[in-house]
């Protein structure tokens, strides 16, 4: 077992030198001078000397990725070209909020995906089935901001049961503890805050759970009919154990092996991938800001948040793969 | 008498009325985050709608105009050789304390002596704290400022190079903001010299408490403003990047002031009875430079006058700005001071060009017409205007062609004049009519890389804007820019397209807010009605 991560872990190597070259060649050769491109009107031949200066642009393109890289070996991802704050700072300062829209999401995606998609499999043909799978098939259709206007304008300006965006009122100040607004405000015994943070929270997380409740309910059904044909069913069936029994211990176990692999997949696609809810609920996470870096051509941000971004995608791979063994102990890990 | 006593019940009750009432609190949302606190490293006007509120300059604008006024310096002397400017700041103003700063430090010659020489002193040491100072440099300051020296406690002498008129209006700029010495120094002893752009001490009318990148900024009123203490308590600067998300804000009341609504947007906000829209004219132009120097037909005036008069502009600004904008018939902007209404205008004439073109033997004239990947402040969609553009030359027999390129590209290859026509535009950066005519038409502008995108020479032109940047007097220098404009009008080396207008929405209950020509956001005078 242990090996077996060791040796996953020295795998991941030379697939994150190729992503770094990989964005770093593709940064660099898109077309026009960045420095010119930053400055706008505005630029003239003295502000942008400077400028590339300090983008360190005026080296050859390999002492560039040389210099990039034995940084990044040093921990130091380099500096934004824009506020020229460090990366890993504007990342950790901004990881948190993508972290908790992400888990909600998650959970609801997951806990109403799987409850949808055991219904409609033991009772299959029937209305419940009917509508979730077709609430299913809509869910994944949809454009997320699209969906995302349309949760503001019913539960936000027409209802007024929510807030608009953003993660936290105004009137609440909390202090940083994880930058989790859930368990912050809870640290600091400050119960409306968690409240209101919640209150944020629902439209952007159903918004973003949208698509991987639907894909979780479609798979979680099927794999479950599958299951629910197999001879140990039967078996246990004949064994006498009541239908709660059969359903959640000896199918739904083996049901979630496939869903438990989507999952894990979708989680990193969700941190990656919150980019249009976040910009929609004016969500202050990573997909906003790497949209900026892309927008301002603000390379070292590019380039470093891409970076983190595989490695975490990466890890959580390597995760789900040791959940499996978990899962079902037929597995035996090399 | 007893209609003496009704109208003066009357008064009484408007003046009640509009007598502003102090408490509350303001949120602006806004559509993307500030980059830096520091406004000396920043260029981009969501930085210095933050750093606004915190800093004040020497000199300052009239609010809603470009006139200038006193700011952190009560008066100021010019030497008769044009060459030193001595500024005497007030007395009594101090940096106001926050929670990661405790000291109340007053303002001394010393803190404008920091604030400028970190970006004028290559040796200094913040000069390379923060990244480059891009404005600084895209002002040529370097080549304006020979040095900046302390006279007394509260006097600043600064020497210039050459004359320089527009200075004056340089020093009212966001980069040439105040910023307090002592704390600067001691953040350097603490080896944290770069929390200077991220934590801001100012003497301006609010006083900042917290940002949350990209989420929001909060201030408090500075009540000891020396410009009076703002109306409302507490100012909350939202970042909601979408806008159909700001208005939907907007309505339910949880914003009070809307920065750019989209066109489309206007009707709908409108109709609201909570909200009214607040307009202002930029100060800006958008415009299409000719190319003198690579296109042969357009060093002959009466191909570009052809051009003019073959583009209908009326009908480009009705369609394509859709009520956010007005035709350009000048260089500079009408709410500019020296803005000459009466030069030629060059209606729609499709005869009249098409007569100027035979004239002119250029009756299969064609060309490539280059457009803006990029929306920007003077025009919305520049690829729109091309066509529009393209529509109107056909018909009176002029082929193009539309080209574009990315935005650092289409830069680039602009300033090495690569282009035969180019979409451009320019937003004013210190109310100065030198900031247009001088950058953008001289021929000295027209050396390559140029910022001249006709790369138009214009000996008589030249002369009246030196002229002008070498006179204090600004009387006699609005004589001269209006001739300079004369000449424009009758040379025409661009078809100017428009000035665009900004359009805020805000809550009825709202007073006050006025916009800014020069973009920025100011909130002391705003208050809350009810």
């Amino acid at each position: 077992m242990f090996s077996y991560i060791l040796k996953r872990l020295i795998w991941t190597i030379p697939t994150l030198i190729g992503v770094t070259i990989m964005v770093f060649s593709m940064v660099h050769l898109a077309p026009g001078d960045p420095a010119v491109a930053m400055l706008g009107e505005k630029a003239n031949p003295q502000s942008v000397k400077e400028l590339r200066e300090q983008m360190g642009l005026d080296k050859p393109l390999y002492t560039q990725y040389y210099i990039y890289m034995k940084n990044v070996l040093h921990g130091d991802f380099g500096r934004s070209a824009n506020s020229y704050e460090p990366v890993w700072s504007e990342f950790s300062d901004r990881f948190p909020a993508t972290l908790e829209l992400a888990s909600m999401a998650m959970i609801i995606a997951t806990i109403l995906g799987v409850l949808a998609g055991i219904i409609s499999a033991i009772k299959r043909y029937s209305i419940f089935d009917y509508t979730s799978m077709f609430g299913a098939l809509a869910g994944v259709s949809m454009p997320v901001f699209w969906l995302g206007l349309l949760l503001i304008y019913f539960f936000s300006v027409k209802l007024g049961w929510l807030p608009v965006s953003g993660r936290l009122g105004y009137e609440f100040d909390i202090e940083h503890v994880t930058g989790l607004y859930l368990i912050d405000s809870l640290i600091a015994h400050d119960y409306e805050a968690f409240w209101d943070a919640f209150k944020h929270l629902i439209l952007p997380a159903i918004a973003l759970g949208t698509i991987p409740m639907a894909i979780i309910a479609r798979m979680t059904r099927s794999s479950m009919i599958e299951v629910m044909k197999e001879e140990y069913i039967k078996t246990a069936r004949a064994k006498g154990c009541s239908r709660f029994q059969v359903v959640a211990i000896h199918a739904l176990r083996n049901a979630l092996m496939p869903v438990v692999t989507i999952i894990g997949l979708m989680l990193g696609s969700l941190f990656a991938g919150s980019i249009l809810t976040e910009t929609t609920f004016s969500w202050p996470g990573i997909g906003k800001w790497l949209v900026n870096a892309v927008y301002q051509r603000d390379f070292p941000v590019i380039q470093s948040a891409t970076l983190i971004i595989a490695s975490m995608f990466i890890l959580i791979n390597l995760v789900v793969d040791l959940l499996y063994a978990v899962i079902n102990p037929k597995i035996r890990l090399r | 008498m007893r209609k003496l006593l009704i109208s003066a019940l009357l008064l009484a009750t408007t003046m009640a009325y509009a007598a502003p009432k102090y408490g509350g609190v303001l949120v602006f949302g806004r559509s993307g985050d500030s980059v830096s606190l520091d406004p000396a490293h920043a260029t981009d006007g969501e930085s210095f709608y933050g750093s606004k509120q915190v800093y004040d300059t020497l000199v300052q604008f009239k609010l809603g105009t470009t006139i200038m006024e006193p700011g952190l310096a009560e008066s100021w002397e010019v030497s008769d050789d044009g060459l030193s400017y001595t500024f005497h700041l007030r007395k009594g103003v101090f940096f106001e304390p926050t929670k990661f700063y405790s000291e109340r430090d007053e303002l001394t010659a010393d803190d404008v002596l920091f604030s400028l020489n970190r970006q004028l002193l290559d040796t200094h040491p913040f000069h390379k704290v923060g990244g480059s100072y891009k404005y600084w440099g895209s002002m040529s300051m370097s080549k304006i400022v020979k040095s900046i020296e302390k006279v007394d406690k509260y006097t600043v002498k600064i020497t210039l190079n050459k004359r320089e008129a527009p200075f004056l209006s340089n020093m009212a700029m966001d980069f040439a903001s105040i910023l307090s010495s002592k704390y600067a120094n001691a953040l350097m002893k603490k080896g944290e010299a770069e929390k200077l752009s991220r934590y801001p001490v100012g003497t301006g009318p609010f006083v900042f408490q917290k940002w949350v990148k990209d989420d929001k900024m909060i201030f408090t009123a500075n009540e000891s403003y020396w410009g009076g203490k703002p109306y409302i308590k507490k100012l909350i600067l939202k970042v909601i990047t979408n806008s159909s998300v700001r208005a939907a804000e907007l309505k339910v009341g949880s914003i009070h002031v809307m920065d750019f609504p989209n066109p489309e947007e206007i009707p709908t906000l409108e109709k609201d009875p909570n909200i009214k829209l607040v307009k202002q004219e930029g100060l800006n132009v958008g415009y299409l430079a000719l190319n003198t120097e690579k296109v042969k037909a357009f060093k002959d005036v009466r191909v570009r006058r052809a051009i003019n008069h073959a583009i209908n502009k009326e009908g480009i600004v009705k369609a394509i700005y859709a009520g956010f904008g007005k035709p350009a018939y000048s260089p500079i902007p009408p709410t500019m001071w020296s803005y000459n209404p009466d030069i030629p205008k060059y209606t729609y004439d499709p005869e009249k060009a098409k007569a100027l073109l035979k004239e002119a033997g250029y009756e299969n004239l064609e060309f490539d017409l280059w457009a803006m990947p990029v929306v920007r402040p003077y025009m919305p969609n520049a690829r729109k205007v091309a066509e529009a553009m393209q529509a109107d030359l056909a018909k009176v027999g002029v082929k193009t062609k539309i080209v574009s390129y990315d935005w650092g590209t289409y830069l680039s290859k602009g300033r090495n004049l690569e282009h035969d026509a180019c979409l451009l535009g320019w937003t004013g950066d210190n109310g100065d009519p030198d900031n247009f005519l001088d950058v953008l038409l001289t021929s000295h502008a027209a050396k390559i890389p140029v910022s001249n995108r006709a790369a138009w020479k214009n000996k008589e032109f030249d002369e009246l804007v030196a002229k002008a940047k070498v006179t204090t007097d600004i009387a006699e220098r609005t004589k001269l820019y209006k001739k300079a404009q004369e000449v424009f009008g009758r040379e025409v080396p661009w078809v100017t397209v428009a000035n665009s207008l900004v359009v805020e929405a805000v809550r009825k209950n709202v007073m006050d807010f006025k916009l800014d020509p020069m973009g920025k956001r100011i909130f002391n005078k705003v208050w809350f009605d009810k």
